[in-house]
């Protein structure tokens, strides 16, 4: 059992755990990733790093409700315990100095880019941050990347906060001015980072994606979560997660996230019904 | 010498229209007459070559005699001296290649049903003395610590070895549960979860610690366990990583490895989906690619989830099989079809990325190959279309590298498995012994077995002389 040492929610439908797991947390690097499983009726699903403490043995999640794990997660407590928690697991991001390093984070994705940020900047490279989300309230650590960058751009969608638009706006701008950009890394939505692939792509800049398709097992056991990369089919778990976007076979990787759509629908409302006659 | 009796005692089973549909076990084991009719065929032949034939060496012809004299505890007494999973061997050990191969009415055609006595004596205890039944004296402590990696045959027959000389052994297993592939692979109908646990159970009442959840080479590598204070390591984490054909199309929906799909159905209970979270889709029309145990597995199972028509794919002829004849005639009786020398091309998809189709080859046998069987040759032209909408590739597997990648003085050979002496398990580095699939690649849970008694005998020594 891993103990939820502390909870709180950032957005909206976006939460943070501090898990007790001294284990993972002695070994975690930037860009790796755990398992999660609940209880015994659960499922198991990958959650990337959002940072970690080998001293205190945590590690943080941060997570968004978007279907029954997650909507079944977030209805834990400080003090409760999940059954299950794996890793570090995946190949940790690439860090050496680079030069310039723009960091894309897309909703969610702010999480898991923090410490990749942060240990890029500690390397010695100029961090230029870019955090998007659909609008306000689903923005979370603007300050904390702020902290690890050396200049942050804030966009929503909608214009509630930031500069209207969406995250390959600035990522454009940036690498048509003055200043040479050495890497582009990107995190967020499937659909976000494939875009700024496609943006960085003409102008020859290396970017990094964290993919995340559907897993079982996180050890290279499953297959599940194969992606194609380069016309090679890769297991993001353990060949992954982090790739060289211009290389993704993008539309692949759509097409196996939807696998399930119906049957996590299912499941969502199945938990959201009882949970709703418990209440 | 009394009349040589040939009626080999047969085994209920469900009936296959019935157990078509459900997961309960299909082997329904012997009664107490049965078993005793069975035993009583014994010809208790002094030279014993079954027991030669065991990979384990069990005293056959002496747990035989006391089912035969009443004498169950003795019969359990004698099958555990040697064999530490009972209930799991005489379920799904080939024992037609193994003891009843060897057994002296095998000549007849009549071999002694081993294996279904064994199961036999293993069902006696679990439900007459439980699994816990007390132990002769606990060993005296050695003091000595061992680290066993991987919670599967190999791993739990180390950990109870080394338990029962006196070490003290932590047993590491990367999923929620332990038993590795006897729960995420093989099928509640063909080896119950129960018995796996109550086995596990049993190696735990020995002393031995489980740390589930423990990714060895992730979480925590080689080097640091010996620095740990760890005095050995046994490495058991057999082959789990699947293989595919590389051909166009398998990374289309609905194709899944054959690890994917047991591992769904098996380990995460998704045959009970939405009652348990993890979700499976079956087709209507199902092909499994591959013609071992693992593909009648993956068959049955998709047959059970509610597939119209399920067919088997194998490139050879059913001689050359590799899967049990036991297995392949439970699968023909549950209406599985066999469409043999027959070979994917290529998978064929639909707009949103669903398998539709697999355009095959006719195959045809040629001269014999390394392996020693017929190869498979492409017949030119032969090229045809089966529609499926679900596709479970069984195509083997290799060990899984993650320990290899972070252990770089431990040697491995090509397909990533282990390089270890083959009597001893000793593996090129220091304090490190391995056996079982991680070493053979993909084989059977008795050989596993056999590998980790003789691996735990060699740490045993090598304990005694630090």
């Amino acid at each position: 059992m891993f103990r939820i040492i502390y909870r709180e929610t950032l957005a909206a439908k976006i939460h943070l755990f501090k898990m007790e797991a001294p284990a993972i947390a002695k070994k975690a690097q930037a860009g790796q990733f755990v398992v999660v499983r609940i209880d015994d009726r659960g499922e198991r699903i990958p959650l990337t790093l959002a940072n970690w403490d080998g001293k205190e043995g945590s590690v943080t999640l941060v997570f968004m409700e978007v279907g029954a794990t997650t909507f079944r997660l977030a209805l834990l407590k400080a003090g409760d315990s999940v059954a299950d928690l794996v890793g570090p697991l995946g190949v940790p991001t690439h860090i050496e100095k680079f030069g310039t390093v723009v960091c894309v984070a897309g909703g969610v994705g702010a999480a898991p880019i923090a410490p990749i940020a942060r240990a890029l900047k500690e390397k010695g490279n100029k961090i230029i941050s870019i955090l998007g989300a659909r609008s306000k309230n689903l923005l979370f650590w603007e300050d904390k990347l702020r902290s690890v960058s050396h200049r942050l751009i804030v966009t929503t969608d909608d214009g509630t906060y930031g500069r209207k638009g969406v995250v390959t706006e600035p990522l454009k701008e940036l690498l048509e001015g003055k200043e040479k950009i050495d890497r582009v890394i990107a995190i967020g939505p499937s659909i976000m980072m494939k875009f700024c692939a496609l943006t960085t792509r003409p102008f020859g800049v290396k970017t990094i994606v964290s993919l995340n398709p559907i897993m079982v097992d996180g050890t290279g056991m499953c297959g599940c979560c194969r992606v194609s990369v380069g016309g090679v089919t890769k297991f993001a778990c353990v060949d992954g997660p982090d790739f060289d976007g211009h290389q993704v076979d993008w539309d692949l990787l759509f097409a196996r996230q939807r696998t399930y759509l119906n049957e996590e629908k299912r499941s969502f409302e199945q938990w959201q019904a009882q949970v709703g006659k418990r209440c | 010498m009394a009349k040589v009796n040939l009626n080999r005692e047969p085994m209920a089973k469900q009936d296959p229209k019935i157990r078509g549909r459900n997961f309960n076990e299909v082997a329904l084991g012997y009664s107490a007459e049965q078993a005793k009719a069975e035993a009583s065929r014994c010809l208790q032949c002094p030279k014993h070559p079954c027991t030669d034939g065991c990979p384990v060496e069990i005293n056959i012809p002496g747990f035989i005699k006391a089912i035969l004299d009443d004498n169950m505890p003795e019969a359990v007494r004698i099958l555990k001296d040697k064999n530490s999973l009972p209930g799991i061997c005489g379920r799904v050990c080939p024992q037609e290649t193994q003891c009843e191969q060897a057994c002296s009415l095998a000549k007849k055609g009549a071999p002694i049903a081993i294996g279904r006595l064994e199961r036999y004596v293993a069902d006696w205890e679990r439900t007459n003395m439980g699994a816990l039944n007390p132990k002769a004296m606990p060993p005296k402590p050695t003091g000595k610590r061992v680290a066993v990696v991987g919670s599967g045959p190999a791993g739990l027959v180390a950990s109870a070895d080394l338990a029962k000389l006196g070490h003290s052994v932590t047993l590491f297993e990367a999923l929620h549960v332990a038993g590795g592939v006897l729960m995420y692979g093989i099928p509640e109908f063909r080896l119950p979860k129960e018995i796996v646990q109550t086995e596990v159970a049993y190696v735990t009442s020995l002393g031995v610690k489980i740390e589930l959840d423990s990714v060895v080479g992730k979480v925590v590598t080689l080097d640091e366990l010996l620095k740990s204070g760890y005095h050995a390591i046994f490495l058991g984490t057999g082959a789990g990583a699947p293989m595919f054909m590389d051909i166009p199309g398998e990374n289309l929906n609905g194709i899944y490895s054959a690890n994917e799909f047991l591992t769904r159905v098996n380990l995460m209970k998704a045959y009970k989906f939405p009652e348990y979270d993890t979700p499976v889709v079956v087709g209507r029309r199902v092909a499994v690619i591959g013609g071992g145990n693992v593909a009648m597995d993956s068959a049955r199972c998709a047959l059970r989830l509610g597939a119209d028509e399920v067919y088997i794919i194998y490139r050879r002829s059913e001689a050359e099989m590799p899967a049990r004849r036991e297995e392949v005639e439970n699968a023909r009786e549950e209406g599985i079809q066999f469409k043999l020398l027959t070979n994917p091309k290529r998978y064929i998809g639909n707009e949103s990325g669903w398998v539709t189709g697999i355009e095959c080859y006719e195959m045809e046998l040629g001269e014999p190959d390394e392996s020693g069987r017929r190869r498979p040759i492409v017949k030119q032209g032969s090229e045809f279309i089966l529609e499926v909408d679900m596709v479970v590739a069984a195509l083997g597997t290799r060990p899984n590298p993650l320990i290899a990648q972070t252990t770089p003085d431990l040697k491995t050979a090509r397909h990533g498995t282990v390089i270890a002496d083959e009597i001893t398990g000793k593996t090129m580095k220091d304090k490190v012994w391995a056996g079982g699939d991680i070493v053979t690649g993909a084989a059977t849970v008795i050989s596993a077995m056999g590998a980790a008694r003789r691996a735990a005998r060699d740490i045993d020594e090598y304990l005694k002389g630090i």
